[in-house]
């Protein structure tokens, strides 16, 4: 993948509160990378819950945070610890 | 874990929403939790400061907005969210006070207040989530429901003229006004950080599928199919007339920024005039 510049990819973590998922599936629908899928397993309402297939092709956009209508899903960013300055860890 | 770690490992919408009171009482493929999301993005964003923002909002599914977030928050009787949220500014000028409900209860029930708030124009945000029904009370016809479509207390169709919510706004003297579809929600969350940094009546309409009743009893698919329904028919054009914005049903939606203009509010109409009539025995009451 080709990066303009000093840009990098960011780096972060998809957290899944599977209990209050709904599966509405908004979050598989519109992710740019397809990295989530509605999963076979049940959660404790009957609801599908999404999961994490492909972790490595996720470029951490958050719009699966900000398109979830149950809040239940969202994604933390890694600071960069090469250039060890303090970046915010939400934009 | 140290502290730092474990704090980043929460989730953003903690400090906005009360968790306790979750999960929601909206559908699974509902909208609104996207309104919301972008609603505490657009919060997040400007940077206004938590303990001087108000939310009001009445009775619907909207309505439970209110009781959901971690703001001072006044849910109100059926249609009155407009004149209780006049009434909180009046009081204290220093609030930024939103009004977040449902188009029953904003232009049904309490159309009049409405129009009159923006006919003074008193400084409040309108957050107006149309999802053209009264979707809490068992899908009843509202002053949005497009013509054709099929609802509980219409079995052969609407037949009744629906509303404009725009044109309805910009005719009483709004001075922002803007409509978006839920999923435009990177647009909603700009247009609500622009609507706070206004002074006078700004009125935001957010287009949300509701999947329960008026997609279900219109065949229409479920909640992402209607989103997407809603996203793809949606054009947008800002400042378009906002007299041609009517929606048909399965309709083509304009959506955009059609109204940002500037005009003297409530408080700055009655100082000026109080001073002018009264000389020095005046003392304004905001601002100055």
């Amino acid at each position: 993948m080709v990066y303009f510049g000093d840009l990098k990819p960011k780096k972060g973590k998809i957290h899944i509160d599977k209990e209050r998922c709904k599966g509405c599936g908004f979050c598989v629908e519109y992710c740019p990378r397809d990295v989530l899928e509605l999963s076979e397993e049940f959660n404790r309402k009957g609801y599908h819950p999404p999961r994490i297939v492909k972790e490595e092709e996720c470029c951490y956009c958050q719009l699966c945070e900000a398109i979830c209508p149950e809040f239940s899903l969202y994604v933390t960013l890694k600071k960069e610890e090469e250039e060890g300055e303090k970046s915010e860890s939400r934009p | 874990m140290k502290e730092e770690d474990r704090l980043e490992e929460r989730n953003p919408m903690e400090e906005f929403l009360r968790m306790d009171r979750m999960p929601h009482i909206w559908c699974p493929g509902c909208g609104l939790g996207t309104v919301v999301a972008s609603f505490a993005a657009a919060l997040r964003k400007s940077q206004v400061d938590l303990n001087k923002v108000a939310i009001v909002s009445g009775i619907g599914c909207t309505g439970r907005v209110a009781g959901y977030v971690k703001l001072d928050s006044f849910h109100t009787t059926h249609g009155r969210p407009v004149p209780f949220a006049t009434g909180l500014k009046l009081a204290n000028p220093e609030l930024k006070v939103v009004v977040f409900s449902g188009d029953g209860d904003i232009v049904g029930i309490g159309g009049n207040h409405f129009i009159h708030a923006a006919r003074r124009n008193m400084d409040i945000l309108v957050i107006c989530v149309n999802n053209f029904n009264y979707a809490m009370t068992g899908g009843q016809v509202a002053a949005t429901t497009p013509i054709q479509a099929n609802l509980s207390t219409a079995p052969y169709g609407n037949f009744e003229y629906p509303f404009n919510l725009p044109y309805l706004a910009d005719a009483c003297g709004a001075i922002y006004v803007a409509r978006w579809t839920s999923l435009h929600l990177r647009r909603v969350t700009k247009s609500i950080q622009e609507a706070l940094a206004k002074k006078g009546f700004s009125f935001i309409e957010v287009i949300t599928p509701c999947v329960t009743l008026y997609a279900r009893r219109n065949r229409l698919g479920d909640g992402l199919n209607l989103l997407k329904y809603y996203y793809e028919n949606s054009e947008i054009q800002h400042g378009a007339d906002t007299r041609t914005l009517d929606i048909d049903f399965q309709g083509k939606i304009i959506v955009g920024k059609f109204i940002d203009k500037e005009k003297p509010t409530f408080f700055e109409c009655m100082n000026t005039h109080l001073k002018k009539v009264l000389g020095d025995k005046y003392r304004p009451y905001y601002g100055e």
